[in-house]
């Protein structure tokens, strides 16, 4: 079964509309919850007066801060990767009590008989905030912490050739189809509260809820539905996550809340937003002797739960599938007044791979060396491997790539996009526009630990039911497992019954992030599937592991980009992308196709903006841009199992991010080919129409 | 207010405050879930229903306004022994990760191929444009209705 492409099981009811997506749910006498959010990038809170509001019929409550704090201070959000007593300070409060730091932090929660009543109550609040100056620009934020990724002795590194530039990402995010939302219950007589639209790391998410209700962490059932799209964003503990349970127990009733789109756009993490200046230095043959420089990161309000990872992996991976023997790459964490930022598909990651890519392209240009003989040159051989990136400090991480011939993987890119012969295009003018083809090189990292367990139940009439830590956000879990456990236990997929995610099946779980569930999971389900074929009828399984997969490939773009209005319009784009070990073909290719389409978004299209007081602009979907079905029909993705990681039993590499890693690097290479004749180089992220038409003008 | 329709060829009555949209109406007052709302201000396609053959977003209909109309969701697409064609090419493309947006993409789908059956893929994109998913890149989306086609013709 394991490199089938097996038809989902999910599917079977989402086709239906028999899915189960939080919003789906309903308990009967249930409430509905809405949440009033600051109006101001920064200000201090003088007065909030619910009274009118608290007489609205069907209103049942409305909590501040003050309501929060009566049992001790407002919580805050702790990090749940990456902490460090520093960053403590930068946590979020669950609720702004003196003052706001961003458009869009809650203020208060009014619960009601319908949403719509729990709206009109929001409008009868009266908050007075006397505003204060907002921070917009991260180079005037206040420095939280500084990383410093480091190897060899890049700072006393010499060269003949070196070049430094400077490079910036615009803000953008995953927006999820689902909006979040929690469905939260309390039972007082048990002591039980019970929650559900947990999503990505349910046992997290209970461990952080336990001690902010200061609760036995077994009182809290955390329940994953259906969940409409994750990409790193959604199921990391938001003060939703504490107001929510919090509304259920004080009125001993359940509560629901569903977040609008505009809340969707303004609360949930941002992503993506720095800039930096780099500078590579070469041999004259283009071997690279040394990178080195430091990123600026905007992280928005507070640290996030996840805010550290963002700026730990620009600087880690700045040098991404490149062998480089010394590296220092420093990134500062600032803050702002704008939305905290968290994780989004191939965080820092996307960044880097724009930044370094352009760089290595403006390098081979200077060098007089075809930019794909210029990375072939630098790339790892598979003898290399395990080959040391860069160790990052505070906390200290080590990583190394695991295995993989990385010049095979961009040799097939080469011969199946054709790039000997579409490279000829780059700089003509045809029809009215200018051609260009770019190819890049990336990895993707995978397998966060520190471990994964699963329990396996034979039943009485030939099948078995799977239980895993690792959740489902839409990626076809179920699925997947589903083929891993079938080939370990001899059983037909159809005898099997795959459960994940909720916090009631197993002890302990670690979730869906870094690209890790099926690699944990499944190496989990073999272990206890080994203990099934050993005799037992019910057989847990474990797999623990700290050493991190790298996926990795190339990626090629063919653009043509109209000099009078600066669109760019994709013309073709291929990926070939190794995983190790594939499990499902229809599944992994489906999100590699995905995620490219996701990255032409934030290569393209989209872009979360503020003024300079903090005013948020794009909060609606006629504001922030999504791609459409319409704008790249041509997208394709190869997947090859040839290097099975050495990590874990299955050989299986993290996958499902990697084809976002490279896109804005190589669309914006292509770009640059193709305004070659102009002089034009792109800097910057979006290359939308009017950022491409200024860039043309400043180059004329 | 009364609104009464025919939904998924069943008759259905519901009382409802006169502000109240018809995708909430069908959702939380008739319990039919499968239609999703997800942006509430016209754009994203995931609440899609037909209303008497068109595609209709419900989110911006009244349920009020659907008295008398007959209403067809996904949950009327199909029985509940068989997937239809278009749902089962979905399938076998891949046409869907968290199946969120699914529900307006097929019945935007079912409503295109109703009327016209021939669609090549770049009305199929043209139509398909107004719905947006976040997971599956389109390609696979657009295979599928491609093939589901034959279904649809006499």
């Amino acid at each position: 079964m394991i490199g089938e492409p097996v038809e989902r099981f999910e599917d079977l009811r989402l086709l239906r509309g028999k899915g189960s997506f939080v919003d789906d749910q309903h308990i009967e006498g249930m409430l509905h919850a809405a949440i009033l959010r600051s109006s101001v990038g920064h200000g201090r809170i003088r007065a909030i007066d619910t009274a009118n509001a608290r007489s609205l019929a069907g209103v049942h409550a409305i909590f501040t801060a003050a309501d929060v704090a009566k049992d001790g201070p407002v919580p805050s959000i702790p990090l749940r990767l990456a902490p460090l007593p520093e960053l403590v300070p930068y946590e979020q409060p669950v609720i702004a009590s003196k003052e706001v730091n961003y458009v869009g932090e809650p203020i208060a929660l009014v619960v009601a008989d319908t949403p719509a009543i729990a709206e009109d109550a929001l409008d009868a609040i009266e908050v007075d905030i006397e505003p204060l100056p907002a921070v917009v620009d991260c180079h005037r934020g206040k420095l939280a912490i500084k990383y410093t990724a480091a190897k060899g002795d890049a700072l006393n590194a010499r060269a003949p050739y070196s070049r430094k530039e400077r490079f910036a990402v615009q803000r953008h995010t995953a927006v999820c189809m689902e909006p979040r939302g929690l469905l939260a219950k309390w039972d007082g007589a048990r002591t039980k509260l019970t929650v559900s639209g947990a999503a990505k790391v349910p046992f997290s998410t209970r461990r952080m809820l336990a001690k902010n209700m200061d609760l036995p962490e077994d009182c809290i059932d955390m329940l994953e539905p259906d969940v409409g799209g994750g990409f790193g964003v959604r199921g990391e503990f938001y003060p939703e996550d504490f107001l929510i349970p919090f509304a259920a127990r004080r009125l001993g009733k359940a509560v629901k809340w569903t977040e609008d789109r505009r809340e969707n756009l303004l609360a949930s993490n941002h992503s993506r937003e720095m800039d930096c200046e780099i500078e590579i230095l070469c041999e004259r043959d283009g071997r690279i002797v040394a990178l080195r420089g430091e990123a600026w990161v905007d992280m928005g309000a507070y640290m996030r739960a996840n805010g550290s990872i963002p700026p730990r992996n620009v600087a880690q991976f700045l040098s991404g599938p490149y062998k480089i023997a010394n590296i220092h790459m420093q990134s500062s964490v600032l803050l702002t007044n704008k939305t905290p930022v968290g994780t989004y598909r191939g965080p820092g990651r996307f960044e880097a791979d724009f930044f370094r890519e352009r760089l290595l392209d403006m390098a081979a240009k200077d060098l007089g060396i075809d930019p794909v003989e210029f990375r072939r040159r630098n790339l790892p051989k598979p003898e290399d491997m395990p080959y040391p990136l860069a160790t990052i400090t505070q906390p200290e991480k080590k990583e190394s790539l695991d295995s993989g011939d990385y010049a095979q993987a961009l040799a097939r890119c080469v011969a199946e996009f054709d790039y000997e012969r579409k490279k000829e295009l780059n700089g003509k003018l045809v029809d009215g526009r200018y051609h260009g083809v770019a190819i890049s090189c990336f990895i993707e990292g995978g397998a966060a630990g520190p471990r994964e367990n699963a329990r396996i139940e034979l039943d009485d009439k030939g099948g078995a039911t799977v239980y895993v830590g690792s959740a489902n956000v839409g990626q076809g879990l179920e699925t997947v497992c589903a083929q891993i456990a079938s080939e370990a236990l001899g059983l037909p997929m159809d005898k099997i019954r795959v459960l994940h995610g909720s916090t009631t099946y197993l002890k302990e779980g670690f979730g869906a992030f870094h690209s890790r569930s099926v690699v944990m999971g499944g190496s989990a389900i073999l272990d206890a599937a080994k203990k099934i074929g050993e005799g037992a009828k019910s057989a847990e399984g474990t797999f623990a592991g700290h050493l991190h997969t790298y996926s990795y490939g190339a990626a090629a773009a063919h653009v043509a980009v109209d000099p009078r209005t600066g669109h760019v319009q994709l013309v073709d784009y291929l990926m070939v992308e190794d995983i190790g070990r594939v499990i499902n073909p229809l599944t992994a290719t489906g999100q590699a196709i995905g995620a490219v389409v996701q990255g032409l978004g934030g290569t393209l299209l989209e872009h979360l903006q503020y003024d300079e007081q903090g005013q948020f602009l794009t909060a609606t979907l006629a504001d922030y841009l999504l791609p459409g079905a319409d704008e790249f029909p041509s997208i394709r993705a190869i997947i090859t199992g040839n290097s099975p990681s050495p990590n874990n039993p299955l050989g299986a590499k993290g996958a499902g991010e990697g084809g976002i890693v490279p896109v804005g690097a190589v669309v914006a290479n292509a770009v640059a080919a193709a305004l070659a004749p102009l002089g034009a180089e792109p800097r910057a992220l979006p290359l939308s129409p009017p950022k491409v038409w200024e860039l043309i003008q400043s180059a004329k | 207010m009364k609104t009464r329709f025919m939904l998924n060829r069943r008759e259905v009555e519901a009382e409802v405050p006169a502000r109240t949209t018809l995708a909430d109406c069908i959702r939380h007052d008739l319990r039919q879930t499968g239609t999703h709302v997800g942006c509430e201000h016209g754009v994203c396609g995931a609440c899609t229903v037909i209303v008497n053959g068109a595609a209709v977003r419900s989110c911006l209909m009244l349920a009020v306004q659907a008295n008398g109309a007959s209403v067809t969701t996904v949950e009327g697409l199909s029985t509940d022994e068989a997937l239809s064609p278009l749902q089962a090419a979905f399938r076998k493309h891949h046409a869907l990760q968290c199946g969120f947006c699914t529900p307006g993409m097929l019945t935007t789908a079912h409503a295109l191929l109703s009327e016209e059956p021939d669609a090549d893929k770049a009305r199929i994109r043209e139509v398909l444009s107004g719905n947006i998913c976040r997971c599956t890149g389109y390609i696979p989306i657009v295979e599928a209705v491609y093939e589901a086609r034959k279904a649809y013709r006499k």
